[in-house]
């Protein structure tokens, strides 16, 4: 078997939604340069708490490009709830998995959502529970 | 296009070399071992393909073993001197930090049995000099093993100076020329190596067929037990045809060595120059002391496995030491030992040209690597921290040539 699925090929060679949204309601950004992979995610959301628009921006490998726009993809048009339910899991297995040593991948994917939720929340002064979101703070690198 | 430029990590087996193999699969099948008449032509097939690599490296007949491979020569020869120098209460081993894996975790195997492993640091060139290793050699040190030419950025190690230095102090040297032996001459005896290993795979030989050369005098531990091969040093059934393959590879590879190298050098000039106009990039190891078909680039804001993938969907085959594609946390011990960042090691590539790559295959590697490059930074955070001034930069938007 090939390193990567098809579906994860498709999303690396085609990432759907890269690009920045200007003056997005939520940005959010995991990762950093020393572990070889970042991830940006901009948010557009709606009155209705709906989001409207999705983009992003990543460095790093096959996996990280392929998850960040396999993450869009599934939070394109949901409601900030949904976006915020979504798991690791759920987008390793939209791609149709990813090789053990990826799988961080897939977690920064869902922690860049997080946390540009987190964003609009502050932005918005929208009470939360820090415990909810992952800890911007942390630089090491993941496992 | 189809280039294929990773052939440090391995190279087509020649059709000669295969042609020259195939009887040893169906004609000459014997076992060397065996009295009759089919195993005994095969005892004298291997024995004159030691004979004929012992002339090429400068050494004798009996000091050639035959082995699996680079790796396994490595982890004998290390382990051999270990022994030799244990029994003497010599229980220090120098090295360097940028060795292959094959003599690192063979080292950190002896650390744990109470040898003291002294890893040379590497100038930021990717080179070692003579005087580190006349300053670290002790009166215990049992051993001092430093690669002949780095895998991943290619550059030649001072060998001679290394060799007379450890003959002078009475030390075994041992290094491992997998990366070296089809790209410079070496004479084991001239320059002082006690021991040396290669790979025939590197060479356009097949895959699981090395030599280990140990000099006359070095008593060498089994790390493969079992049959009296090898005289008793290396147990198992000859590995004749490979053995056969590797021998004419090598005398192929040797002999083309300066006609190559000179063609080498301008696809190599003409890829550096190329590769250096790409902004915020930088080659990896020294300029001059390096393998002439070797380029190791770092690139700013990008990582080394998506320009690996988009490479290779252009039909290009290279390598990358980015912690993605070595399936660890880390980047390239290799870019870490010379000093570069983390952030940019993540962003290296490695080509390795063979002997049939063009000036029209270098271009479109340059132009290739270019495009994809333009397009991953277009959308990398990393990148746009860099451009906006947030982080700062590690390399010069471009460095004059050397």
């Amino acid at each position: 078997m090939a390193l990567y699925s098809e579906k994860v090929m498709d999303h690396f060679r085609n990432p759907r939604n890269v690009g920045v949204i200007e003056n997005a309601d939520g940005v959010g950004e995991v990762g950093n340069p020393v572990c070889g992979d970042i991830m940006k995610i901009y948010l557009k959301i709606n009155d209705e708490k709906v989001i409207e628009d999705v983009k992003f921006e990543t460095f790093g490998c096959g996996s990280a490009i392929a998850s960040s726009s396999m993450a869009t993809e599934l939070i394109m048009g949901k409601p900030l709830s949904e976006a915020l339910a979504l798991t690791n899991q759920a987008v390793t297995e939209a791609l149709d998995g990813l090789p053990a040593h990826k799988l961080h991948c897939s977690v920064l994917a869902e922690e860049a959502i997080k946390s540009a939720v987190r964003d609009y929340y502050d932005k918005n002064g929208i009470e939360y529970d820090p415990k909810d979101f992952p800890d911007p703070e942390v630089e090491a690198c993941h496992v | 296009m189809f280039v294929y430029a990773d052939n440090a990590a391995t190279t087509a087996v020649s059709p000669k070399v295969v042609e020259a193999m195939l009887p040893y699969f169906t004609e000459v099948y014997g076992n060397p071992s065996s009295l009759y008449t089919v195993g005994q032509k095969a005892k004298e097939v291997l024995e004159e393909s030691r004979e004929r690599i012992a002339k090429i490296l400068g050494a004798a007949p009996r000091e050639i073993y035959f082995t699996s491979g680079g790796s396994e020569a490595d982890n004998q020869a290390i382990i051999s001197a270990a022994r030799i120098g244990a029994k003497k209460g010599k229980k220090h081993i120098i090295s360097t930090k940028f060795e292959h894996h094959a003599v690192l975790h063979t080292l950190n195997v002896l650390e744990k049995e109470g040898f003291e492993i002294e890893l040379l640091d590497v100038h930021s060139n990717g080179v070692v000099t003579p005087e580190q290793v006349r300053d670290a050699i002790r009166e215990d040190t049992a051993l001092v093993t430093i690669m002949y030419a780095n895998n991943e950025i290619g550059t030649i190690q001072p060998i001679d100076e290394i060799g007379a230095i450890c003959k002078e102090k009475g030390v075994i040297f041992h290094t491992d020329a997998v990366q070296a032996v089809s790209h410079v001459h070496i004479d084991v005896k001239d320059q002082n190596i006690d021991m040396l290993s290669i790979s025939a795979h590197k060479f356009h030989g097949p895959k699981g067929v090395g030599v280990l050369y140990a000099r006359g005098g070095i008593v060498l531990t089994n790390v493969i037990n079992g049959g009296a091969q090898e005289r008793g040093k290396r147990a198992g059934t000859e590995n004749l045809a490979g053995i056969v393959g590797m021998t004419v590879a090598l005398e192929d590879a040797v002999a083309n060595i300066d006609a190559n190298n000179e063609k080498f050098a301008k696809l190599q000039d003409r890829l550096i120059e190329g590769l250096s106009n790409i902004p915020y990039s930088e080659l990896n190891g020294d300029r001059v002391h390096r393998v002439k078909s070797n380029v190791n680039f770092c690139f700013e804001g990008i990582e080394g496995e998506s320009l690996l993938l988009l490479l290779d969907d252009k039909g290009i085959s290279v390598s990358s030491g980015s912690a993605c594609t070595s399936g660890s946390l880390d980047p390239s011990h290799v870019l870490l030992a010379i000093g570069r960042p983390h952030e940019v090691a993540h962003g290296s590539l490695r080509i390795s040209l063979g002997e049939d790559a063009t000036e029209e295959q270098v271009d479109y590697i340059i132009k290739s690597v270019a495009e994809v490059i333009e397009y991953l930074r277009s959308f990398s955070p990393f990148w746009g921290d860099l451009v906006s001034g947030k982080r700062p930069h590690v390399f010069a938007e471009h460095k004059e040539a050397v």
